[in-house]
């Protein structure tokens, strides 16, 4: 994203950015932002399971809870396994894409970086396909859903889609940076800079991939 | 005395003040110290508006039953009188003053991200603007500036007002986590050699916390912000009781995110301090360890005690004496710093300067807001306090008897390092008097209207309530401190244009800053200086005097002063990034857009709903895709590797 300053003199700015941490500065930076990045989601998964142990609590009290569980109806775990195994697997990939660059074959590189890519943009889609579905079955950005003919005021919904979709919106961001280092390294192959430039999307898209593990696990497994 | 008279004395002449000014030299610039420059400028414009708000509320409450200003107005002028001077004036003054001293104190040439730092810089003015159009455009926010659900809700805020301050305050959140990043790469990996965290200037420890602060309390303001945003542009109700949402919620994620704010905005200030009285003390600080230690721990205890703004909704006992309790806790490292101050002092040589008059100022003014706050912190005294002018006196005791008089102590301090002329010191003793008393005679009678029972926010006030004579003397006391502003304001232009030329080091001081020209030249140091101790400068220029605490000289020092320009033989070979105009098209655009996002659903310009705001968005995505294109190809410019292969 932006190159830094070295301290020292000239030269010093041809060699690799090794600060006085002795890391580079951008993959420094990098992690502090993760770590800003974590609250975020931190700050959206909680927000979605109070408004979901609420609507639990009031279906409950109701004896509805049965029939009218907004989990156990609208998030098919088919579907979301499937996502999860893409995002996963597209981690893996990511780390065989590192590990090629880190001894320069590039045409290896370009395999699993595009496998990556293509993983990444299945899980998009999957995640696109779940929304429209979502909708239809009543599932909508509103304060209530509608199950079965019955309205329920609920949460639900708004929380799931704002923290869904900004994971979602995590994910492309992660795309574009992929594709944006793919065709860098295409474009320069001998670049001193790729390895740190991959390994920084890299740490990005682990860290979505995180993010998801933590969703899948939260909002529909448990 | 004498040392430092010798130092006026001999200033060396170098280039002068920002010759050859051109308006691209300041919009496409990356240099750390333009930059502050540039915040400092824009903080105190948005100073004197916020000031200009409060005179106005001042006047309406200066008599009973007033009619100057409607409800409506006097609710718009507190909502923006606090978000300025949060958000517009303390925040980027400390960050402006931050950007210009930390790389210096540090031994860098830049922060370790120029483009991102000119992008923080833009996306702040574009914030700021953002939210003053707000009053352009059919009235400003008028919520208050925490923003209470559900008041925040379309029917009870209707207009416009609310979407400004969520998307004002979301762009310039999105600058000060990008500043928060930028100072913790800075801090940690642009050091000089030798300069260990052990040997960190005080200011620069309390930037390093700050920032860490920074970024993990604002992502959670920023989730609360965009779901308020979803309940007043697409139907959401996340904080809208009546349709099932939480307004508790609401106020836990914003204080989550408001406490720590509040340390956000004294510890930097407490760090200028932490370096002021040591250099007029002629001592280093009292217990250096202590005072960045109990400012890491004030970092962390600042996250566990946001409920104590939450005292009057019925928490519960349990919840109250945690919050209570945690919140005193608060006080032990706040006492730790003002005790090792003022042992800073003890037996020192003082030098009542401007900038040590107010850096004692602060201390004093602190400690009443201090101590008021303890009052606070109690849960049965804040139920009976809360919500009255008795918390406005306190957080105006730590906000401006704080933050703001410690940014005096600062401006005085390292006005001649950034402008190379000194501050009028004789009128600066007549303005820092002039401002205590004012500041005491405004906010000191708080305190007691308060505990007479004066609720905070109202607009105006029956006759007959003993709340009279408090008022007037604050608003006579609000007059003189805007005129100790004005003094100032003239007090700086004046020096700029014809002050005593400053040395490298007026004030014979210890930290790296002011080894080199006042100001210095853009790449700052020729030679990187190498650390042996906590008080380099002070080393090099009193070697009998070195060699305590962590002054251990094994590696030879280096550190003299250095008389350079950009055209001292070897000036040339130094690299730095060159000027782009790209950060600021990228902050344009998203300024652009969130405007659009503002009209998402509501009319502008006679266009139907939406219309409009879909336009400002097209028009803004392009402007970020300029932005990004512009970006790419700029710093391929400042790649050795890319721009040897173009």
């Amino acid at each position: 994203m932006s190159s830094s300053v070295s301290h020292g003199t000239g030269e010093a700015h041809q060699k690799p950015l090794l600060g006085s941490m002795g890391v580079d500065s951008r993959k420094l930076g990098l992690w502090a932002f993760l770590g800003s990045e974590t609250l975020f989601f931190v700050t959206l998964i909680t927000t979605h399971l109070i408004f979901y142990a609420r609507t639990k609590a009031t279906l409950a009290a109701a004896g509805t809870l049965e029939h009218l569980d907004p989990r156990t109806h609208y998030l098919g775990i088919e579907l979301t396994t499937v996502l999860a195994t893409l995002l996963l697997a597209s981690s893996l990939t990511m780390v065989l894409a590192l590990a090629a660059s880190k001894v320069k074959d590039w045409k290896k590189f370009r395999f699993w970086q595009l496998a990556t890519i293509l993983l990444g943009s299945a899980f998009v889609g999957g995640q696109v396909y779940e929304f429209i579905h979502l909708y239809h079955e009543g599932l909508k950005l509103a304060p209530q859903y509608v199950l079965e003919g019955e309205t329920v005021k609920s949460l639900y919904g708004v929380t799931f889609f704002t923290m869904t979709g900004f994971h979602g919106l995590h994910v492309t961001i992660g795309i574009i940076w992929l594709i944006a280092t793919y065709v860098k390294v295409a474009k320069f192959p001998d670049s001193p800079e790729n390895p740190m430039d991959i390994e920084l999307a890299g740490l990005y898209w682990h860290f979505v991939d995180l993010v998801w593990v933590a969703i899948f696990t939260l909002i529909y497994l448990i | 005395m004498a040392i430092a008279e010798q130092h006026v004395a001999s200033a060396h002449t170098n280039s002068p003040v920002y010759e050859g000014f051109s308006w691209r030299s300041w919009l496409a610039t990356v240099d750390h110290k333009k930059i502050g420059i540039i915040y400092i400028i824009v903080a105190f414009a948005f100073f004197v508006l916020g000031g200009i708000e409060a005179v106005l509320m001042r006047v309406q409450l200066g008599a009973a039953n007033n009619t100057f200003l409607s409800a409506d107005t006097y609710n718009q002028l507190f909502t923006m009188h606090a978000t300025t001077m949060v958000f517009l004036v303390i925040m980027p003054m400390n960050v402006g003053i931050g950007n210009y001293i930390v790389p210096l104190m540090v031994g860098a040439r830049d922060m370790a991200f120029p483009r991102l730092n000119a992008l923080s810089i833009w996306l702040f003015i574009g914030g700021g603007l953002l939210l003053y159009l707000s009053f352009l455009t059919g009235g400003a926010p008028n919520a208050g500036w925490f923003a209470y659900a559900p008041l925040t809700q379309n029917q009870y805020s209707p207009g416009a007002g609310m979407d400004y301050w969520v998307l004002g305050l979301g762009l310039t959140g999105i600058a000060s986590i990008a500043g928060g990043l930028n100072f913790i790469v800075t801090v940690l990996n642009m050091r000089a050699p030798g300069m260990t965290l052990n040997r960190l200037p005080l200011f620069v420890w309390m930037n390093l916390v700050v920032s860490f602060i920074i970024i993990f309390a604002f992502p959670t303001f920023t989730v609360a912000s965009i779901q308020l945003l979803f309940d007043r542009q697409f139907g959401g109700a996340v904080f809208n009781p009546a349709q099932g949402g939480d307004a508790l919620l609401w106020q836990h994620l914003f204080w989550f995110f408001g406490h720590p704010e509040v340390y956000i905005l004294i510890l930097p200030v407490m760090g200028m301090v932490s370096e002021i009285l040591p250099t007029f003390s002629r001592k280093p600080i009292f217990g250096y360890s202590f005072v960045a230690y109990s400012g890491i721990a004030i970092g962390f205890l600042g996250f566990i005690v946001w409920a104590h703004h939450m005292f009057g909704t019925g928490m519960g006992p349990m919840a109250n004496a945690f919050f209570s309790g945690a919140s005193m806790v608060i006080a032990i490292p706040t006492g730790v710093k003002i005790f090792n101050w003022i042992a800073t002092m003890w037996s020192g040589d003082l030098r009542l300067t401007t900038a040590m008059l107010y850096a004692i100022g602060f201390i004093s003014m602190f400690i009443i807001g201090g101590i008021s706050g303890i009052t606070l912190a109690s849960s049965p005294i804040d139920l009976q306090q809360t919500d009255s002018y008795y918390v406005v006196a306190h957080l105006h005791y730590v906000l401006f008897g704080g933050s703001i008089l410690g940014l005096f102590a600062g401006a005085f301090y390292w006005f001649p390092k950034i402008t190379g002329r000194m501050l009028d010191d004789k009128l600066g003793k007549i303005q820092f008097w002039l401002m205590m008393v004012s500041f005491n005679l405004t906010f000191f009678p708080m305190h007691i209207a308060g505990t007479e029972g004066m609720p905070r926010r109202i607009y105006t006030y029956e006759a007959g309530m003993g709340w009279e004579i408090w008022n007037q003397i604050e608003t006579v006391g609000t007059f003189l401190l805007a005129l100790s502003v004005l003094m100032f304001l003239y007090n700086a232009i004046k020096s700029i244009r014809s002050g005593v030329r400053a040395s490298n080091d007026p004030w014979d001081a210890s930290t790296l800053e002011w080894m080199i020209p006042s100001p210095p030249p853009s790449y700052n140091f020729l030679h990187v200086p190498t650390v042996t101790s906590r008080r380099p400068l002070w080393d090099a220029k009193y070697p009998h005097a070195a060699g305590d605490d962590h002054g251990s000289h094994s590696k030879p020092s280096n550190v003299r002063y250095e008389y350079t320009d950009e055209n001292t033989p070897g000036a040339k070979d130094i690299h730095m990034p060159t000027l782009t105009f790209s950060p600021m098209w990228l902050s344009g655009g998203l300024t652009v857009a969130a405007l659009g996002f503002i009209y998402i659903n509501k009319e502008i310009l006679g266009l139907p709903e939406g219309t409009a705001a879909l336009g400002f968005i097209a028009i803004g995505i392009v402007m970020v895709f300029v932005g990004i294109r512009a970006w790419v190809v700029d710093s391929r410019r400042d790649s050795p590797y890319m721009s040897s292969h173009h």
